[in-house]
């Protein structure tokens, strides 16, 4: 059986790999995949300890995060196309509307 | 889905689906909304006729449940309870039946933001159900206020050039008495350990002097709304800024929800207060007969006519209701009804002919019957119905409420009900005033102040006729064989004078 | 007493169909009406009121075969509420078929003359389309006036008490967009709000004896009142009575309610014959005398209903002598002959005041319609002479450039032609003869000459009084004399002498459909005394009526009082041959009683100005009230002044004033205020971080996640 360590070193990994996606890109898809990146990093590491407790709150919690997430997706999707719509672009350094 | 698969629920929430469905349609598509609005409503009305088939007359008791404990924190057990029975079944229907015919005669006269007028007319007609189903004063006074909001855009929205003045003050009228209302609400909760009426009601053993002042602060919601003299000042304004449907709601059902509301909570949950208030409600009740109808025979404006008149009409009611005897319970139900029917379709009629000539006054109107013979006779069929004429609906209504008052023993006194009759007579002044002026004698200037702008006065067209006949089907309907609906609530209304402690 | 039986024998059953008949009739014109003629409109509506004097026959019939026990036809249950129980049923006993024969009978008759009438009357006033609408109105008041005469319980009879009145309401206001000359204006349509507003002041008296009733009897049906009053305490059946006298005064024409009456001319006349002469306005004393039962319990009301009747009587028969008008001197002798009724039934001689309802009913009928003929005469003859005289002017009055010139012949700038005003007639005895014979036995049926049937049923009524209440004797017999004087003046004034206007001159007979139904009704005036000859064995009207009411008192012929009556009726109109006959009026000469009378005639004119008075005590202060209610006190005080300056005034001061400037401005505020300045400055410095780019702000997420990560892991 493969030790835990293993699946948090790749979790960890996932998730740095997420962070730096989110940081570094500008494309607004790119973005989001990041992020689903990062949560499935997560994911996994949950899933992990599941396995190792032998508790089923783990697996549940899982759940949750991907209907969270697929919600999550739907709503940020159709931003983005509205987003494109008004600015025929995706790029977020274009959306900085919010600044102050 | 058995929750929602419950008659009284999915009577009360079904419009719910035709707001969502009319959200999915494009604001532009005023046609389809129109049609998805009128097809929910009827759907509705079929709804509620499927309910009057599972009714039993006979049964005294809340039929039809639908019972959920709701919020049960420290204490507090709030219920979602719906019910049935005999003294709102014929207010659920009326509400029901009355909606599609709103809504059929905006058909022409909202042009702007159909999506959102239909939205808040469906939204009106949920709470406006669960208003008269609540069975938990918890759930009844969320409904209560809730009829507030949409009417309250109707009225600030489409209504007339003082709309925003009149929709605040319908809505600060409203809400202040609701306040006290909803004190004393919270004072039964917490001292019965429930907010389910039925059960209050078979609790019953309220100290008299609190009871008095429960009864009072239920009276100040109600009487407000009803109106009952003198909180009436705020029925013009609304009346006369709201548009055609909204007027025909707000006189059709929204006043009814007050003295429903008598009927449903004062009398049963209070029974020493309100057979102590009789006396006191009666002689307001008269006073309020004479004085709207006095008060309506001097109006200039059509509009402003029907709604005093509804005053006076509404004091018949409150009279029935304070009998304290199975006529004038009886009579004071069927009047709601009949009130609904018939001053609905005076304001439908009014806004008809609005829609063509955008005029209130009845002074530049005249001799209308020549040039739009169908519109007069429906009209006088209409009036006639409303200043009580043997035949029609409102003489068996205003008869039995006045012959109840005339031998009630909780008023105590026959002058009133003597001083009211007065009010028939004076009922005929005024209505006859308004159609003389309107639909007789030589032609008013209006005609041809109209003609120059077009085509000239046109007669009432198919949807118009549509629109008005089922409700002259039932103002002949109860007038001639009223059997059917007294039959509806003749149980129930005997077992509610049985509860009380007449002297 | 006997108690009402279902009906097992005879022709019972048909009883709903009274009233059914004229409603199909009117549902037939109304649907159908569109597309017939003329003559299928009058036709139908003819056939439907002839449908129910057809039932009512029969029903008489079934009645007299069954010896006239009372038989109840129930119908349909109507108000069932608590222990109040109304039911629709048809009561058929001698009282109601007696009124049911009345009234369909005259109506069917006036249903024909109609025919002819509005033929002429809707293209003279200009508007053929109403045709239609006349028949609807006339059939729904046969309709009306069963349910009032065939109700088995007070309430019924209510039913069709203020259906009568709509129906009066509807009619009166026939021509409502102009008056009775066809000029554009309110009058006629404010004829018809008097006629039914004053009607609802009667309906009132007896709303209130209902529920008097009700509360004291436990019921409305007639049987069940009948014998439950026995066993009331009498000041409950005075009040009940007085109240029930009130409707009668309503609908009956009696002081102090009778103004609408002269007013009700407005409609077309055969309304006048059939509504305001022959049978609404009888619904009152068939009202009394159905209530026989109630009044012969308390004396005390009897007199006074009896005194109500024979001032009336006095009181309109003066009026009558002063009036102008064809159709208004026939209204105030309506008023008058029904206060005879009414005295009549108060004093309790019920079966002489059915008695003279039914004669009054044929002669009444007789003379208004003949009246119609004579208006029909002269408009005929005015619009002759026009024809003549305007040759080149295209048609003005009457065929059909007039429909489609809408109100035109009354645009014309010239004096309008009064075709009722008796001052525009005379002579019409040459153009007019056919209608003159007519005109001339309702007349003498009127006066009470011997032997047409006015004198059986007056003298009846004269004789009891004579007997039980002088006082009421002497006014009817004051009131007789000014009867046959006022008759006699219109005799003298429309058919004798010489004509006074070209129309008179130019006047032309009316046809045979009009003429026709006019000499069944004077058959029925000459020969109607027939009912009730005041002699041993003749009195079968008395006899008939018995079945319902009881102890009738058949009197016998009394010479002296007969003598007597007879005597003063030949008087005065010898009297009127003086003054009226003798030296005919001239064209513009005043009333020859002007000069000797002065302001008694000005008064008898002018109706004693009793409309006058109305309107100073009653409408105007009225008015005045709910103008004032309306504007002072419920607008600018209640709704203005209570509302917008004391509460939402009050409102305003205290947020703006007392709370706004001092609570909140200066302290709440300026605390709120440092708060906003401290945070909008630090705000200003912060916002510099806000570059807007998704980037940095995730970073700064990260390295604050570091942070506390960082800052959890080294804490323990």
């Amino acid at each position: 059986m493969i030790p835990v360590e293993y699946y948090i070193i790749l979790s960890a990994i996932l998730f740095a790999i997420g962070v730096a996606g989110v940081l570094v890109r500008r494309n607004a898809l790119i973005i989001f995949m990041s992020i689903e990146l990062m949560l499935n990093s997560a994911n996994l590491a949950i899933v992990a300890f599941s396995s190792v407790l032998k508790s089923f709150s783990g697996q549940v919690f899982v759940f949750f995060v991907i209907a969270v997430a697929a919600a999550e997706v739907a709503v940020g999707l159709a931003l983005m196309v509205e987003i494109f719509k008004a600015k025929h672009s995706i790029d977020v350094d274009q959306m900085n509307s919010l600044k102050g | 889905m058995e929750f929602l698969l419950q008659p009284l629920t999915l009577l009360t929430f079904f419009p719910l689906l035709g707001v969502l469905l009319i959200l999915f349609i494009n604001a532009e598509a005023k046609n389809a909304i129109r049609w998805v609005a009128l097809a929910t409503s009827l759907i509705t009305f079929g709804i509620s006729l499927w309910v009057l088939a599972m009714f039993d007359a006979s049964n005294v008791n809340l039929q039809l449940v639908a019972r959920y404990d709701w919020i049960t924190v420290a204490g507090w057990n709030i219920q979602y309870f719906l019910g049935i029975d005999g003294l709102s079944i014929l207010l659920v229907l009326l509400t029901a039946f009355l909606t599609p015919i709103s809504i059929l005669s905006t058909w022409t006269a909202v042009e702007e933001r159909v999506k959102d007028f239909m939205i808040f007319f469906l939204l009106l007609e949920v709470g406006m159900t669960g208003v008269f189903l609540a069975q938990d004063l918890f759930l009844f006074y969320i409904f209560w206020e809730f009829t507030l909001v949409p009417m309250y855009f109707l009225i600030g929205i489409w209504g007339g050039p003082r709309r925003i003045y009149a929709a605040i003050k319908f809505f600060l009228y409203t809400m202040a008495g609701s306040i006290l209302m909803l004190l004393a609400i919270l004072w039964l909760g917490i001292y019965g350990g429930t907010f389910s009426v039925p059960d209050l009601v078979a609790l019953g053993n309220i100290p008299a002097n609190i009871q008095w002042w429960l009864f009072l602060a239920f009276t100040a919601a109600f009487a407000i709304k009803v109106p009952m003299w003198p909180l009436h000042s705020w029925l013009p304004d609304a009346h006369v800024e709201a548009p055609t449907a909204g007027s025909v709601i707000l006189a059709g059902v929204l006043l009814k929800m007050g003295t429903y509301g008598f009927v449903r909570f004062n009398l049963p949950l209070f029974p020493e207060a309100a057979v102590r208030a009789a006396p006191w409600i009666a002689l307001l009740a008269t006073i309020g007969i004479l004085y709207g109808a006095m008060v309506s025979y001097a109006q200039a404006d059509v509009k402003k006519l029907v709604a005093y008149s509804s005053v006076s009409h509404l004091g018949f009611v409150m009279l029935g209701l304070f009998a304290m005897n199975p006529q004038g319970i009886a009579g004071g139900i069927l009047q709601m009804i009949n009130h609904g029917l018939s001053t609905g379709a005076l304001f439908l009629l009014v806004g008809m002919i609005y829609e063509q000539t955008h005029t209130r006054e009845i002074k530049v109107y005249g001799g209308l019957w020549k040039i739009t013979p169908v519109f007069g006779s429906i009209m006088l069929i209409v009036s006639l119905s409303s200043m009580g004429l043997p035949g029609l609906n409102g003489f068996v209504g205003e008869f039995t409420i006045l012959l109840g008052a005339f031998g009630s023993q909780a008023i105590g006194n026959t002058a009133y009900a003597i001083a009211s009759a007065l009010g028939v007579i004076m009922a005929a002044v005024y209505i006859l005033y308004m159609f003389q002026k309107m639909f007789l004698g030589p032609q008013g200037e209006i005609v041809d102040e109209v003609k120059k702008h077009g085509h000239g006065l046109r007669d009432l067209n198919w949807r118009e006729i549509v629109t008005v006949v089922p409700l002259l089907i039932f103002i002949f309907w109860i007038g001639l064989y009223p059997k059917p609906f007294f039959a509806l609530m003749a149980p129930a209304v005997e077992h509610l004078v049985g509860m009380l402690p007449i002297p | 007493m006997h108690l009402s039986e279902t009906a097992t024998t005879g022709y019972f059953f048909l009883a709903p169909w009274l009233v059914f008949a004229p409603v199909i009739g009117l549902l037939v014109n109304i649907i159908f009406g569109g597309r017939f003629s003329e003559k299928v409109i009058g036709t139908v509506a003819s056939l439907a009121s002839g449908a129910s004097f057809v039932v009512s026959v029969l029903l008489a019939w079934s009645l007299a075969a069954g010896h006239g026990a009372a038989v109840t036809v129930p119908f349909l249950e109507w108000i069932h509420i608590g222990n109040l129980e109304l039911d629709w049923a048809f009561r058929v006993d001698s009282l109601s078929t007696t009124m049911m024969l009345v009234v369909s009978g005259v109506g069917t008759l006036i249903h024909i003359y109609a025919i002819g009438y509005m033929h002429e009357d809707v293209r003279f006033k200009g508007d053929p389309g109403r045709f239609r609408r006349f028949f609807v109105f006339l059939n729904l008041f046969i309709a009306m006036m069963m349910i009032l005469v065939s109700g088995d319980s007070y309430l019924m009879l209510f039913v069709g008490w203020e259906g009568v009145g709509l129906c009066s309401f509807l009619l009166i206001g026939f021509w409502y967009d102009m008056d009775t000359l066809g000029r554009p204006s309110w009058a006629n349509s404010n004829a018809a709000k008097k006629a039914f507003v004053t009607n609802r002041v009667g309906d009132f008296g007896f709303l209130v004896a209902a529920f008097l009733m009700f509360w004291a009897f436990g019921s409305f049906q007639f049987d069940e009142v009948f014998e439950a009053a026995h066993a009331v305490a009498p000041g409950v059946i005075v009040a009940i009575t007085l109240f029930m006298l009130i409707g009668v005064a309503g609908k009956s024409a009696q002081i102090p309610l009778y103004v609408w009456l002269p007013d009700a001319m407005a409609g077309p006349t055969p309304v006048s014959a059939l509504i305001h002469a022959a049978t609404m306005v009888t619904a009152g004393v068939y009202l009394i005398t159905r209530s026989a039962e109630l009044y012969t319990l308390v004396p005390q009301a009897q007199y006074i209903v009896a005194m109500t009747g024979a001032i009336t009587a006095l009181f309109a028969a003066t009026i009558a002598v002063g009036q102008y008008d064809i159709k208004k001197v026939l209204a105030y002798s309506t008023i008058s002959q029904l206060g005879f009724m009414v005295a009549a039934v108060g004093m309790g001689a019920f079966v002489a005041g059915m008695f003279h309802l039914v004669t009054h009913a044929f002669f009444k009928a007789l003379l208004f319609l003949s009246a119609g003929s004579v208006i029909l005469g002269l408009e005929r003859g005015h619009h002759h002479a026009e024809h003549s005289h305007h040759e080149q002017k295209s048609k003005g009055k009457g065929g059909k450039s007039k429909v489609e010139g809408g109100h035109g012949a009354h645009d014309r700038h010239e004096e309008v032609f009064d075709p009722g005003d008796m001052r525009n007639m005379g002579g019409l005895r040459k153009t007019m003869p056919v209608t003159f014979w007519l005109y001339m036995i309702g007349t003498l049926a009127l006066a009470g000459i011997v032997p047409f049937a006015g004198f059986w049923s007056k003298d009846e009524i004269l004789l009891d009084a004579s007997l039980h209440y002088p006082t009421v004797y002497l006014l009817l017999s004051i009131a007789a004399f000014f009867t046959a004087f006022y008759m006699g003046r219109q005799i003298w004034m429309v058919f004798f002498g010489e004509p006074r206007h070209e129309a008179a001159a130019h006047a032309e007979e009316s046809k045979p459909i009009i003429t026709a139904p006019l000499m069944v009704l004077a058959a029925l005036s000459l020969l109607g005394g027939a009912l009730n000859l005041p002699f041993e064995g003749f009195h079968q009207l008395g006899h008939w009526l018995e079945y319902t009411l009881h102890e009738v008192e058949a009197l016998p012929l009394d010479l002296q009082v007969a003598g007597i009556s007879t005597l003063l009726a030949l008087t005065a109109i010898f009297l009127s041959w003086l003054i009226y006959g003798r030296n005919p009026l001239k064209a513009g000469q005043p009333d020859p009683l002007k000069k000797p009378l002065g302001f008694i005639f000005t008064g008898m004119e002018n109706k004693w100005f009793v409309d006058e008075g109305y309107f100073a005590v009653i409408i105007n202060p009225f008015k005045r009230l709910s103008y004032f209610l309306a504007d002072v006190v419920d607008w600018r005080f209640w709704h203005d002044w209570f509302h917008e300056t004391v509460i939402a005034g009050t409102y305003n001061w205290l947020s703006n004033i007392g709370l706004n400037l001092y609570a909140d401005q200066k302290g709440i505020d300026a605390f709120a205020n440092w708060l906003g300045t401290a945070t909008q400055s630090l705000s200003a410095t912060l916002r510099k971080v806000q570059n807007g780019f998704v980037r940095s702000y995730a970073l700064s997420v990260l390295v604050g996640v570091v942070f506390i990560l960082g800052y959890l892991i080294l804490k323990s």
